[in-house]
């Protein structure tokens, strides 16, 4: 039987020290801690295999975080183990952990490859020390390249490297440097993206005023969004609480260096094209750069509407036609963890409509440089791609912010630059995706608290236990 | 209630100048009264719209009845009669003094004789009334009883050394006020046999009883079955209660009779009926004459009132029918805008007519409104001799076809410390006024007369007088006239494209200045677009000012981690449902604060 592809995501939402501009659902936490939630996420992956072991095989796995390259080697270790039991992994999978520079040694990157983790993510943002520190990073570009070195002895030969640009005190030199730094070392892949100020963070405290986020399109966009609304939505007093709501501003911070201007931000995301463009990086998706066929799977499954599993705090999922998260609150999550139920908030349960579906095939494929398949979309949707939005994309073609190749409909160089704009009008004026009420839950769950029972059934052979043997 | 004797009773109306304690003079005499206890007593019972309570004026004229146990033993009834405090309510007080027999002047003791002090005094001795001052506030520290006393005296020419010493708000002295009343204000008079002449003082809707007529008898009898005839608007109805007036409540008794000041229903559909200032009279038995001083009001300002969901227009018509009801000024028709779809061209008794009437659609109806800048009514003179009322600067006829414009003037009267004369005279040139004359009414007080254009003082005149005399200047004024004048019509253009709802008349040496604020104003408002959009100033073909909206850059959606789509998409929604708050001229999206944002051009000074 064929069997349909699935992704996994898994989230660590450990880190040494929060840094400046993270709004992502992550804060440091002790060694005991951090065990009890590795417990509690290997609960969660018992449950899901239920409904997603048979008919469905993983073509890639990220673990980010946060830093999960915090976990100790064993940790990792047993949590592969449980995925390979608990699902079809397939054997060609892309299997990536995110790790940050200075904190993993020979020990930690050997046992990543044993366990069949055969892709790093570097989180190093930028080359530039004093940049570095501005950010709250605990590691210099030095730390960085000693780390980048280590994986290449080790084995790794699938490493990706992360860049921020438009940085406090950033220039359109630095920036150049560290591109031509870091494409120097020639990584297979390169994720760079432009900060974004967000609610919560010591920058929002600091800069955050500075833009009128509400009605200027042009806002400072999010740089990332890892699992996070906002580090401030969370009451949890363990993982978010990092006061981040009432930031204020010190001293220390009044001192960090003004975000470059407008122009030069733009100057630095055009460098971004033609620098690594000269080091034979290929550009396919608004912000991330790859040597030949070595795009990451993992996130281009994102654009193009693979099914994924979200496993850990604050994760969240695209499966069997549903968008949700998991619950935010740590211990909330392990409670449910505890009584084997899944950790789902059922709050953000989506049933995915035809008219989402339509949507987000357009604004997350056009995310890809390749833009998307007017066939694909007849092939999917039943009608021509125009019979939906012939008028915005033609309004969009004559303002030059889209274009067409060999029936691909895409984002001009222009149109990348002002990419929010463009994509929002892909949105249809359609009520959609309403949250299932309780009494009517939806089939995953039903799928799943079964497949649940059945595994419960088959307990005796596999100890549920398992997890404390480590 | 059995019949009162006539000479028991007392008409009279508190008049003072905003602030110097009406509304609360009012509520302790209706405390001392006995006919509500302390713990009943809401504060300003008078003023029972929230919105009166909040600012703190009373915009509705109100009557209540309370009875008095004077010093000599016996009691009296006492019909007070409240005013509104402002002067765009100018008919409503003349007529609700009208109604009286007296009136109390109500002066604080620390600011003493203000603008509309004399304003209502001189309405009220026109009316022939009985007044008698009262000073109030004299437990404040800044408190002068005697140099006010003596102000009244000098300035206003009546007799205030035995005037009560009081303080409403903490209850001193009111049994003075009252024993005064009875004193100083003269009973009623009038034959209860006559033929019924009684006049209207105002009326307000009741959804189950139709239109409440508040009236003040003065000659005549008035009882259920009565045929009753409003003598200006003809409308006949049969009474079918009357009563007076308890505290918040209507108590209905057998007739009201010559001298007395009550209420009656008849089953009528239409306050538009029973308009302010006329007379009602037995169609059976009718009084020779009207009494006099009707008028029939007009509004002075007009502006546009659009939903802003277009989809809630019913909606906003409904609130305006209702509004109405209880408002025969406020006038309304439907109008369409380029920019803003369907809503209505209002007509207001003055600004803060127009600011109450949107407050009141907006909270009490839940509506969200666009409103465009206000205007006077020009008088346009075509050259093949028509005269046209504009009330749309948009409907400003060819200038080419114009011989001349006129536009409305009123006579100001501006009370203020020595020492503010030059700015404040500073001010009243920048308004385009004519200076009348100034008159000293102490050694350190003078009122200064203009001549200004209303056009110039619907704005932001009374903000701007009282920011340049630290609060000190008041101000009062009277409509003179037309007066011609080099008007123009000032456009603006977005994206090249003029925006109708944004056009106004300005005169043709304030058009640069008001232009180019305007554009400045909307550089702020409009948001950066994917193309550079100009706004332009136009008046005619010709482009007075212009600024420009830039084009934005940036924006670009980030890294999706994690596979959180959901935050994806709504950051997606957020920008999507940002247009949507925009009304769309061409292709450039505006939003709704930006066309209310112009009103306020004077703002940073």
């Amino acid at each position: 039987m064929k069997r349909k592809p699935l992704e996994l995501y898994i989230h660590i939402p450990f880190c040494k020290k929060k840094c400046n501009y993270c709004d992502f659902l992550s804060a440091p936490a002790s060694k005991p801690r951090r065990q009890e939630y590795m417990q509690a996420l290997m609960a969660e992956i018992m449950i899901w295999s239920g409904a997603a072991y048979d008919g469905h095989e993983v073509k890639s796995i990220f673990i980010g975080g946060g830093t999960p390259s915090i976990l100790e080697p064993e940790q990792i270790g047993t949590l592969m183990r449980m995925i390979n039991i608990y699902f079809n992994v397939s054997k060609s999978a892309e299997i990536t952990i995110e790790c940050n520079p200075g904190m993993v040694n020979k020990d930690k990157l050997m046992a990543y490859r044993a366990e069949g983790i055969n892709r790093l993510s570097i989180g190093l943002q930028s080359a530039n020390d004093s940049e570095l520190a501005v950010l709250g990073r605990i590691h210099t570009w030095a730390d960085f390249v000693a780390t980048y070195n280590l994986a290449r002895e080790c084995g790794f030969t699938n490493i990706n490297v992360d860049l921020m640009s438009a940085l406090p005190g950033q220039t359109l030199e630095s920036w150049t440097d560290t591109l031509k730094k870091v494409a120097e070392l020639n990584p297979e892949h390169i994720s760079a993206y432009s900060l974004i100020i967000e609610e919560g963070t010591p920058f929002f405290a600091r800069y955050g005023e500075l833009e009128n986020t509400d009605i200027q399109p042009c806002g400072k966009p999010a740089v990332e969004d890892k699992a996070a609304e906002a580090v401030t939505e969370n009451a949890d007093g363990t993982i978010s609480a990092e006061g981040a709501k009432l930031i204020t501003v010190t001293d220390e911070m009044a001192a960090w260096p003004d975000l470059p201007d407008e122009e030069t931000e733009r100057a630095m995301y055009a460098a971004t094209q033609e620098i690594l463009a000269a080091y034979g990086y290929n550009r396919y998706e608004i912000s991330n750069y790859a040597k030949k066929n070595k795009e990451c799977s993992h996130n281009v499954g994102y654009w193009t509407g693979v099914d994924y599993i979200g496993l850990g705090l604050g994760a969240s999922s695209l499966f069997e036609n549903a968008r949700f998260s998991n619950l935010r609150d740590i211990e909330i999550y392990k409670e449910a963890a505890d009584k084997a139920q899944l950790p789902t908030d059922w709050e953000t349960v989506c049933h995915l409509k035809v008219e989402s579906k339509i949507e987000e095939f357009m604004f997350l494929g056009l995310r890809m440089m390749r833009g998307v398949s007017r066939k694909e979309f007849e092939r999917r949707f039943k009608q021509p791609m125009d019979a939906v939005y012939g008028e915005v994309i033609a309004k969009y073609k004559e303002m030059g912010l889209l274009e067409e190749v060999d029936g691909w409909v895409r984002l001009t160089a222009k149109g990348i630059d002002v990419s929010n704009v463009v994509l929002s009008e892909f949105l249809l004026d359609v009520v959609y995706d309403e949250p299932v009420p309780e009494e009517d839950d939806f089939d995953v769950e039903g799928a799943l608290t079964k497949a649940y029972e059945e595994m419960a059934a088959e307990a005796g052979e596999i100890p549920a236990d398992e997890t404390e043997k480590e | 209630m059995a019949t009162v004797d006539q000479s028991k009773i007392r008409n009279f109306s508190i008049i003072a100048h905003i602030d110097h304690g009406k509304s609360t003079l009012a509520d302790r005499i209706i405390e001392h009264t006995g006919l509500l206890t302390s713990r009943e007593m809401q504060e300003q019972i008078l003023d029972n719209m929230d919105l009166e309570r909040e600012r703190g004026i009373t915009i509705k004229s109100q009557a209540v009845r309370t009875i008095y146990r004077a010093k000599d033993g016996e009691e009296y009834v006492f019909n007070l009669i409240d005013t509104p405090g402002h002067v765009d309510f100018n008919y409503e007080v003349s007529r609700s003094l009208a109604a009286c027999d007296g009136a109390i002047l109500v002066v604080d003791a620390a600011q003493g004789i203000e603008a509309q002090t004399l304003a209502n005094v001189y309405l009220a001795l026109d009316h022939d009334l009985d007044v008698f001052p009262v000073i109030n506030k004299i437990d404040l520290p800044s408190a002068e009883p005697q140099r006010v006393i003596d102000e009244i005296e000098d300035v206003i020419g009546i007799e205030a050394q035995d005037a009560p010493l009081i303080s409403a708000k903490n209850g001193i002295n009111i049994e003075g006020v009252l024993e005064q009343i009875v004193e100083k204000i003269p009973a009623p008079t009038g034959d209860p046999d006559a033929p019924l002449q009684a006049l209207i003082f105002d009326s307000i809707y009741d959804s189950y009883k139709g239109v409440i007529v508040f009236c003040r008898l003065k000659e005549g009898t008035i009882r259920k079955g009565t045929r009753a005839k409003m003598m200006a608007t003809g409308a006949v109805a049969d009474v079918v209660e009357v009563g007076y007036f308890g505290a918040g409540q209507f108590i209905p008794c057998e007739e009201l009779s010559a001298g007395m000041v009550g209420y009656f229903t008849a089953s009528i559909k239409n306050v538009k009926d029973t308009r302010v200032g006329d007379t009602v009279t037995d169609e059976a038995n009718p009084c020779a004459e009207p009494l006099p001083g009707y008028k029939k009001v007009t509004p002075m300002v007009y502006c546009g009132m659009y939903p802003a969901d277009g989809a809630r227009y019913n909606d906003l018509r409904d609130a305006l029918e209702k509004l109405q009801l209880n408002d025969a000024s406020l006038q309304y028709e439907p109008e369409t805008s380029v920019a803003l779809g369907f809503g209505f061209r209002c007509g207001f008794l003055g600004l803060l007519h127009l600011e109450i009437i949107q407050e009141r659609l907006e909270r009490e109806y839940n509506l969200d409104l666009v409103t465009t800048a206000p205007s006077v009514i020009y008088h346009v003179y075509k050259l093949n001799g028509d005269m046209i009322t504009l009330t749309n600067p948009t409907n400003l006829p060819d200038p080419a076809e114009i011989e001349h414009m006129e536009e409305p003037i009123v006579s100001a009267e501006i009370m203020v410390t020595t020492e503010y004369i030059g700015a404040i005279m500073q001010l009243c040139q920048e308004r385009r006024g004519v200076y009348i004359g100034t008159e000293y009414m102490e050694d350190t007080r003078v009122m200064i007369r203009y001549d200004l254009p209303l056009n110039e003082i619907i704005y932001d005149f009374f903000d701007a007088l009282k920011s340049r005399s630290r609060g000190y200047a008041s101000f009062d004024y009277q409509m003179k006239g037309y007066e011609p004048s080099r008007m123009v019509k000032l456009d603006i253009l977005i994206n090249r494209e003029e925006v109708d709802a944004l056009s106004f008349i300005v005169h043709a040496d304030s058009a640069y200045e008001r232009g180019r604020k305007m554009c400045e104003k909307l550089k702020e408002e409009i948001p950066r677009h994917l193309f550079e959009i100009p706004i332009q100033a136009a008046v005619g073909s010709k482009i007075i000012a212009r600024e420009t909206v830039k084009a934005v850059r940036k924006d670009v959606l980030a890294k999706c981690y994690g596979g959180d789509i959901s935050r994806k998409r709504k950051l997606l929604e957020k920008q999507k449902e940002g247009k949507k708050r925009m009304r769309q001229i061409g292709n450039v999206e505006v939003p709704q604060k930006a066309f209310m944002s112009v009103l306020k051009l004077d703002d940073g000074k």
